[in-house]
């Protein structure tokens, strides 16, 4: 099939590269990345690299790769799991720099967010009315 | 004075399967998720940069809401691709239609330059379309 995207814009192969960069960092995001070899499979030099992904997603690739992790750490938090574990989990070496960094971006330390949170969803359980629109409850016969 | 919108309803075939659309597809986070018996789940997802609005993904049943012969009517609707429920923003349509077209989302309109902006149409899993716009820069 004829690649009509590209004749209309030429440079949409950058932008191919940048995504897959994105996807990689999504994917990969627990382990111990390198965001130079990031740009060198994604054929850029680093400086070229973190200057389009920055255009694009409106972060650094690095500020984009913590983004992620916390937001993986979100989701581990939520189910339970221990917050020493989910540090190291998510690609994290120190549970200072995790836990910082948590905090700078949630107000809350992981501990505090995740009984927060645990708290909610045990609510969700017993009292699911307490979550949901009366309008919708009542017209569902909830 | 009406302020804001909060909530807001987009009907799906399967709200198992929409949420591995919204959530994992499109990137949207769980805001609430709660069952209030079998067959009967309350399921909204927020985009990430609007934590406040919440679309509720509500599953066509047959039920108070539905007759079973409107629930079947609006499952045909809904999978013929009848309704067009909002415009999502992002901040680079490109970028953003490379993505959701390499995770397998479906596109009836590449991005397009048009006299009010550029923009794609996508459709969800049930058949529900909207159209992608980028934010101006």
């Amino acid at each position: 099939m004829p690649d009509s995207l590209a004749a209309q814009y030429p440079k949409i192969y950058l932008y191919r590269r940048v995504v897959q960069a994105k996807l990689f960092i999504d994917e990969h995001h627990a382990q111990s990345l390198n965001l130079g070899n990031i740009a060198n499979e994604a054929y850029f030099s680093k400086f070229h690299f973190i200057r389009l992904f920055k255009a694009t997603y409106g972060k650094t690739p690095h500020q984009y790769l913590m983004a992620v992790r916390i937001n993986r750490a979100q989701v581990l938090l939520k189910q339970g799991m221990p917050v020493t574990e989910v540090c190291y989990a998510i690609g994290f070496d120190s549970i200072s720099s995790f836990s910082a960094l948590f905090k700078r971006i949630t107000k809350l330390s992981p501990s505090a967010w995740q009984q927060k949170e645990l708290q909610r969803d045990a609510e969700m359980k017993s009292k699911p009315r307490n979550f949901i629109p009366n309008c919708f409850a009542e017209m569902n016969g909830w | 004075m009406i302020t804001k919108l909060n909530h807001v309803s987009i009907f799906v075939l399967d709200q198992d399967s929409a949420y591995d659309f919204y959530v994992n597809k499109l990137g949207f986070k769980v805001h609430t998720d709660a069952s209030m018996g079998p067959g009967m789940r309350w399921l909204t997802v927020t985009p990430p940069e609007q934590p406040e609005l919440e679309i509720s993904l509500m599953a066509i049943a047959e039920g108070m809401m539905f007759k079973a012969e409107a629930a079947e009517q609006m499952r045909n609707l809904v999978s013929k691709g009848t309704f067009g429920f909002g415009v999502f923003e992002c901040n680079d349509l490109l970028a953003t239609y490379e993505e959701l077209k390499a995770k397998g989302v479906e596109f009836t309109k590449e991005p397009t330059r048009e006299f009010y902006g550029f923009e794609a149409l996508f459709k969800d899993d049930s058949g529900n379309w909207f159209s992608l716009g980028e934010k101006a820069k």
